[in-house]
């Protein structure tokens, strides 16, 4: 009836996980009666769970991710503090829970922390900086947002029923195979993947339609901010890279349930090939990664230099590069699995030439400082912390991209720093930065000045002082992954480390407070003109937070930086454009069909992960049923009449007027 | 200037004015029409799925010979079975064509009877696969006994599931049609569902090639 399920998969021997879900399982009981006392489970649920407006879901995305950090990092925790303890002794954590934890620390990081925020940062922004209203598929965004929800929900229930993989955030077979992984642990990782994987496909076909088939008139390819150039990048690469990971999970998860031998050790199976599809994925995930951040870097120092973006048609080109030489580098990743000279050279050589368009990034944000009215305000901050550690990551890439160097330093400490190096340095920096940036424009006020600061120091510092010593030990010969040691060198660099660690904590809590100050003092801190920063695109021309339709009459675009332009405009001419005609606003109707697409799925991935197999036919034929109820409506779209449009427009034209005329332009 | 020069003249710069507005429209990347965002966007959603076959394309070119002292495919395929699903799959591509005509001229008798012949085509497909299949199986041919024969059934299976999900979806279609008529969101679905049903065909010509013809010519 239950298929594998019993009451044996509750770890009740095993009191972190044990009372770390009661007390998740708490808090969320609270939040839920709190909802539910306060009656907001209906606007809940009408404004947000429904919702189709591709802010909205850009913000939901930034939260599951700020959430899912929240985890991450006390998996990084316990780690850092079972290495830092288990010299010469077990440490508190026993080697199956540690293994479990490194592989959800990594998958969760990727998958459910960097992936969301970046993709929130996408929607939230992009459809605003083309000057249009929504993205081209609303409805589509929505099924994709709950699909990746449904992953991080799935990989969450693995911390309390059953277990989680215990083979590394990639699931290298033989490991990873059947025989020596019999537990559900990998296969929470696999349906987890799947389900968020469709989400993940879907907004990337989402977005390279939005791009590059709605802009607003005169928003040529060449007049696009930088991070809509990013965006469409990393959404093509998206497109080009996702369908590989569920073609190779596939395969893996055909071995798992069916016996076949895509990787298995026996009947002929090929395990290298597991490497090669899943590093055609993996390495231009990276770039899926980095791009959008590149963009938010790109956006951030532009407009805090008070200049437009130096060696633009450069930066495009670079970003053009970038994406498709990441197809050509994959091998890097096992230079010592025995490919052979020749071919490592060939990919060595690749890994170095990628770092030029890198480069050339690098310059041209450089350059764009230079000569500029710097204000070192939090989004700059992030930027500045991010070109110096970045750089720093990108070198210690490019030496671990010479295979004879890479033989020495593969699977080390080294590694590990490198990645997080320009994971942290370069993503996450790049995410905080846009949330930062781009937070007065989602609800209408700014993020507290001082905390802000105080956070990026703590994270900046806290960064150097846990990843550095990481390079130390990687170089004196310490592998990754290790429960427990015992060489005497390598104790004070790991007790560092988790030193380091407790300043990110710090940096991290800093920002939760960040978060709630800034709320309760909304009202001083509020913005009423729409462009607290003196922006240039324009996402900064609509008010904050903009309507359900964002331009009242689409702009037209007459130049680079749009919205510079009519400000420029609006000072030479002392007066605002001419009062568009506004006309009635159609606007597609929200929909549960995301949210019932998703819960259909949870069923339907914890049902497989279990071998349940009459709840696996039910949840499809409920997933049908969605779709075949949405496509009958007969009504998607409703109207927003003319006269409302009018009047929200009108008030954020005098806000506008009076700032523009007030001087805070020149 | 005769009239006829003055006609030609009219409609030559009548011509060049709709160029230069389609220019214009271009390099302004103005809004698209529904229509044409639609099909786009499922151009990139059939670009995606052809990546997902390559990589199972891939998979099975590395895997051909691992047959782990099992059956290979020279001893397995049976080019005349092949040979009438090609059939079924691009007639059903034609009568699919069909349908499109005859949605878009509103013509019922078209539309539901290329439609119908279209599923009748896919499904005869589906069935000599499935024999193929089972066949294999009650050989001792299964995907379980070697690396090779998981390659094979992996690649050709997930095609032909695809074919199902497109039958799924044709019954789909022709149901929403005879309830709510040819409207135009609905026509856009169709556009979407005869574009996936030849990119199917152009799976087919790459997956007939180089498992079957490759695989008996070995």
């Amino acid at each position: 009836m239950l298929g594998k399920l019993s009451w044996a998969a509750i770890p009740f021997d095993q009191p972190i996980p044990l009372f770390t879900a009661a007390l998740v399982g708490v808090a969320i009981i609270c939040v839920l009666a709190w909802v539910t006392l306060k009656g907001w489970l209906p606007y809940l649920w009408r404004e947000w769970i429904t919702s189709v407006d591709h802010k909205r879901i850009g913000i939901m995305y930034i939260l599951l991710a700020m959430v899912m950090l929240l985890r991450g990092f006390a998996d990084a925790i316990m780690m850092r503090s079972q290495q830092a303890l288990a010299f010469q002794s077990e440490g508190y954590l026993p080697p199956e829970h540690y293994d479990q934890i490194f592989s959800a620390h990594g998958t969760l990081m990727i998958f459910f922390v960097a992936m969301p925020f970046v993709i929130g940062l996408m929607n939230f922004v992009m459809p605003l900086q083309l000057g249009i209203r929504d993205v081209a598929f609303p409805t589509l965004n929505s099924v994709s947002f709950w699909l990746t929800a449904t992953g991080a929900l799935l990989v969450n229930i693995s911390l309390v029923v059953g277990e989680f993989a215990r083979t590394g955030w990639l699931p290298y077979p033989p490991l990873s195979e059947l025989t020596y992984s019999p537990g559900v642990g990998v296969d929470y990782y696999l349906w987890s993947l799947q389900i968020s994987g469709v989400g993940t496909l879907l907004t990337g076909v989402n977005f390279v339609t939005t791009v590059l088939k709605i802009r607003a008139p005169g928003m040529t390819l060449m007049r696009m901010p930088m991070f809509c150039w990013t965006t469409l990048a990393s959404n093509l690469l998206i497109v080009a890279a996702f369908p590989i990971l569920t073609a190779t999970l596939a395969m893996l998860l055909l071995d798992r349930y069916l016996g076949f031998h895509f990787f298995t050790n026996e009947a002929g199976g090929n395990l290298m090939m597991f490497m090669n599809l899943i590093w055609a994925w993996g390495h231009p995930e990276v770039y899926i990664l980095i791009l959008p951040a590149f963009g938010i870097f790109s956006e951030v120092i532009s407009t805090f230099s008070g200049k437009p973006l130096f060696g633009y048609r450069s930066m495009v080109m670079a970003t053009m590069a970038i994406c498709v030489l990441s197809f050509t580098v994959w091998l890097h990743h096992f230079f010592t699995m025995g490919a052979g000279a020749d071919v490592n050279a060939i990919f060595g050589i690749a890994s170095m030439i990628i770092a030029v368009p890198t480069g050339v990034k690098v310059f041209n944000w450089l350059f764009t400082m230079y000569g500029g009215r710097v204000v070192y305000s939090p989004p700059m901050l992030w930027s500045i912390g991010f070109m110096v550690t970045f750089v720093i990551g990108g070198m210690t890439g490019v030496l671990m991209a010479v295979p004879p160097a890479d033989f020495v330093l593969h699977n080390s400490l080294f590694l590990v720093a490198h990645f997080h190096n320009v994971i942290i340095g370069g993503v996450l920096f790049g995410a905080f930065a846009g949330y930062t940036y781009w937070f007065p424009k989602a609800f209408g006020f700014r993020l507290h000045d001082g905390l802000g600061r105080a956070s990026f120091w703590c994270w900046i510092v806290g960064f150097y002082v846990a990843f550095m010593p990481l390079y130390v030990v990687g170089l004196m010969g310490m592998t990754r992954r290790m429960q427990h040691y015992d060489v005497p060198e390598w104790r004070p660099w790991l007790l560092i480390a988790a030193g380091g660690a407790a300043i990110i904590l710090v940096g991290i809590i800093l920002q939760i407070a960040q978060l709630v100050v800034s709320i309760r003092r909304r009202e001083e801190l509020r913005d009423e003109t729409g462009d607290p920063w003196n922006g240039r695109s324009l996402e900064w021309a609509t008010p904050s937070p903009p309507p359900a339709f964002n331009f009242a009459v689409l702009p037209s675009v007459e130049g680079d930086e749009a919205y510079w332009g009519i400000k420029q405009r609006t000072r030479q001419q002392a007066r605002l454009g001419e009062e568009p005609s506004y006309a009635d606003i159609e606007i597609p109707r929200n929909s549960p069909t995301g949210f019932t697409c998703a819960f259909f799925a949870t069923f339907m991935g914890f049902a497989l992960i279990w071998h349940i197999w009459w709840i696996v036919a039910l949840a499809a034929l409920g997933a049908f049923a969605t779709f075949v109820i949405f496509a009958w409506r007969d009504e998607v779209e409703y109207v927003i009449p003319a006269d409302a449009v009018a009047r929200i427009d009108r008030d954020n034209r005098t806000a506008r007027g009076e700032f523009a005329l007030s001087g805070a332009v020149s | 200037m005769s009239a006829f020069d003055a006609a030609v003249g009219q409609e030559v710069s009548n011509r060049l004015e709709r160029a230069q507005g389609h220019i214009a429209r271009h390099a302004a990347g103005a809004l698209a029409s529904k229509r044409i965002i639609a099909g786009y966007g499922f151009w990139i959603f059939l670009l995606s799925d052809i990546v997902m076959f390559s990589a199972f394309f891939a998979a099975y070119a590395v895997l051909v010979d691992a047959t782990a002292g099992g059956p290979s495919g020279q001893s397995l395929f049976n080019l005349g079975n092949v040979g009438i699903e090609t059939t079924c799959l691009l007639l059903s591509s034609f009568t699919c064509g069909l349908a499109s005509i005859g949605a878009r001229t509103h013509n019922g008798f078209w539309f539901y009877g290329a439609m119908a012949a279209t599923f009748i085509l896919g499904a005869t497909f589906v069935g000599i696969e499935i024999r193929e299949f089972t066949g294999m199986i009650a050989l001792g041919a299964g995907p379980t006994r070697s690396a090779f024969l998981s390659a094979f059934f992996t690649l050709v299976g997930c095609h032909g599931l695809h074919v199902t999900i497109g039958l799924l979806w044709l019954l789909t279609m022709m149901a929403q049609v005879f309830a709510k008529g040819y409207r135009a969101d609905i026509l856009r679905r169709l556009l979407c569902f005869s574009l996936f049903w030849h990119a199917l065909d152009i799976i087919w010509v790459g997956l007939f090639t180089m498992v079957y013809l490759m695989g008996v010519a070995q």
